[in-house]
């Protein structure tokens, strides 16, 4: 029988395709309805110690092959949280609780109350492009990234996953650092730092002035990093960056993703994207006499 | 796609309304709404009160957005996105709308949409006379417009949801479409229900990214970007959050 089932880092999830961080996962009701709709498994918007406002409009830029967005990190906080969790896990699927901090006690702190609140996994963020002292600006020292990793996994039983961001040439180096530290995944990629204006108001759209791009428009950029990450870790990847498609999935799985993460296309495609994603999944199987995905799994790396 | 365009036209509705038409056009279904970026104040959802030709969009004063859409003036710049959301279903037979305040502005295209004076109804209701819009454009698209205030001072004394009631009573309709501040909303459905009327209710939470990504505006775990912001009395009657509370800007929830 053809199965979508994939392992990642001991967690079995009944397909490939999980939501990514940001996208409807701020409520346990959204979450739900991702559940629902057949996402494999669902990670959280990243949640910090605070709740935290994010930032005014203009917070998204749509173009014709993605977004632009600067949220910046709004969430209820991890006490609050918890009412959201208990909803969210009636969804029966995994859920990875995103945490974002600066120093490396209070994501042992996030992590800590994440696992309180039955999460399946840990995914850090160190990636967030357009908050100030948060994700990227924590995620691109692999030192760091080394402390933070070290510290979480003496703190938590599940596994920890870093998502990294794809703006630094030291991706190799901070992904070694994870695996180095004992992490057990790494997600790749966030959004890409990036920044729209209008030409009729002269000013840049967002109100940060910057923000990530993601979808389409950045899939070519997930692609090369898992691929060279596949090269250069042992521990999974989880990729992100653009998959709007079974083919979008497949491209990733063949450079070295064991899962993948969908956001963008959530809004751009609507929530059956997921379904969708599946069905084509089990046709190429069946097509290719595949019993599981494991099997396509890097297989671009051979010459 | 942001679509940097200019105020054509700045008409004041009523008391502290304001309609403004923009030069582009936009092709839209009545309901829907539009993301307007006002550059360096604010980016916010409103309801498209005006489509097929030039889009326009009705506002009323209440915050600081609100007040520097208000001001702008022909030939000022603003920023659009959209159109998103679903819209009305305007299938039934015979269509009874109600408006509340400012809530007649996705309610009037749906009327004219209609296309048939017989087959829809209005109900407008506001705090007072001044506040009372879209009346002309109601009458010119229905026979049968009828107009009540809280104050009494244009048209009946009372409420939209009293008025509407008795209008259910009084003919048979197959279908209510309302728009008004959540209180309105509530009450008119409980109305519907009490007079077997299905109904669409036009639903309002705060909005981020209006796109169906970011999860700011949902009540329960729909959407009122992507999966409204038109719900059916069924949906409307399962969320738990309807007429109760709201989430906050950084997604916590607020008693209403």
């Amino acid at each position: 029988m053809t199965t979508l089932e994939v392992d990642l880092a001991g967690i079995r999830l009944r397909n490939p395709t999980l939501l990514a961080s940001g996208v409807m996962g701020e409520t346990g009701d959204s979450l739900l309805r991702v559940a629902e709709a057949g996402a494999g498994g669902l990670v959280t918007k990243s949640i910090g110690l605070e709740p935290r406002k994010g930032y005014p409009n203009p917070t998204l830029v749509e173009l014709p092959d993605g977004y632009i967005n600067a949220m910046g990190l709004p969430g209820p906080g991890i006490e609050a949280f918890a009412e959201e969790m208990e909803v969210a896990k009636k969804g029966n699927v995994p859920i990875i609780g995103s945490l974002f901090a600066a120093v490396p006690e209070d994501f042992t702190t996030l992590a800590g109350k994440m696992e309180d609140y039955g999460a399946a996994a840990i995914e850090l963020n160190l990636s967030c492009p357009h908050a100030k002292g948060y994700g990227m600006e924590v995620g691109i020292d692999p030192e760091a990234v080394g402390t933070i990793i070290t510290s979480v996994k003496g703190a938590v039983t599940i596994p920890v996953m870093a998502k990294l961001t794809p703006n630094t040439h030291r991706l190799l180096d901070v992904a070694r650092a994870v695996e180095a530290a004992g992490g057990d995944a790494i997600v790749a990629i966030n959004t890409v730092k990036a920044m729209a204006i209008s030409v009729e108001a002269r000013r840049p759209i967002l109100y940060n002035r910057t923000g990530g791009l993601s979808g389409p428009a950045v899939k070519g950029v997930g692609l090369r990093c898992v691929y060279e990450l596949h090269g250069a870790v042992k521990i999974p990847i989880v990729g992100v960056g653009g998959i709007e498609s079974s083919r979008d999935v497949l491209e990733y799985m063949m450079a070295g993703a064991s899962a993948v993460q969908i956001g963008s296309a959530v809004g751009r495609r609507g929530l059956k994207v997921f379904s969708e994603i599946c069905h084509g999944l089990t046709e190429y199987m069946i097509a290719n006499k595949h019993r599981s995905l494991k099997e396509i799994v890097g297989v671009a790396h051979a010459r | 796609m942001l679509v940097e365009t200019r105020v054509r036209e700045r008409i004041e509705s009523g008391k502290g309304i304001t309609t403004l038409i923009f030069e582009a056009p936009m092709a839209a279904r009545p309901g829907q709404f539009v993301m307007v970026w006002i550059p360096g104040v604010d980016e916010i959802p409103m309801s498209l009160s005006h489509i097929g030709g030039h889009a326009g969009i009705t506002v009323k004063e209440v915050g600081e957005a609100t007040l520097a859409l208000s001001n702008l003036r022909p030939g000022d710049m603003v920023g659009l996105r959209g159109p998103y959301g679903n819209g009305w279903k305007l299938d039934a037979k015979r269509i009874l709308a109600v408006g509340g305040g400012v809530g007649m502005a996705p309610i009037i295209p749906a009327v004219e949409a209609v296309g048939d004076r017989g087959r829809v109804d209005v109900a407008i209701g506001a705090r007072n006379a001044g506040e009372i819009i879209f009346e002309e454009r109601a009458r010119a698209a229905s026979s049968d417009v009828r107009v009540t205030t809280d104050d009494g001072s244009h048209g009946l004394k009372g409420t939209v949801v009293a008025l509407a009631d008795a209008m259910m009573k009084e003919k048979r309709y197959d279908m209510v479409l309302g728009c008004g501040p959540e209180v309105m909303n509530r009450f008119l459905l409980k109305a519907c229900v009490e007079n077997n009327v299905p109904c669409q209710l036009s639903l309002e939470r705060l909005m981020k990214c209006g796109s169906g990504l970011c999860g700011s505006c949902v009540i329960d775990g729909l959407r009122v970007c992507a999966d409204g912001p038109v719900f059916t009395g069924e949906q409307v009657l399962g969320m738990k959050e309807f007429g109760k509370c709201k989430r906050d800007d950084a997604g916590l929830r607020v008693k209403l």
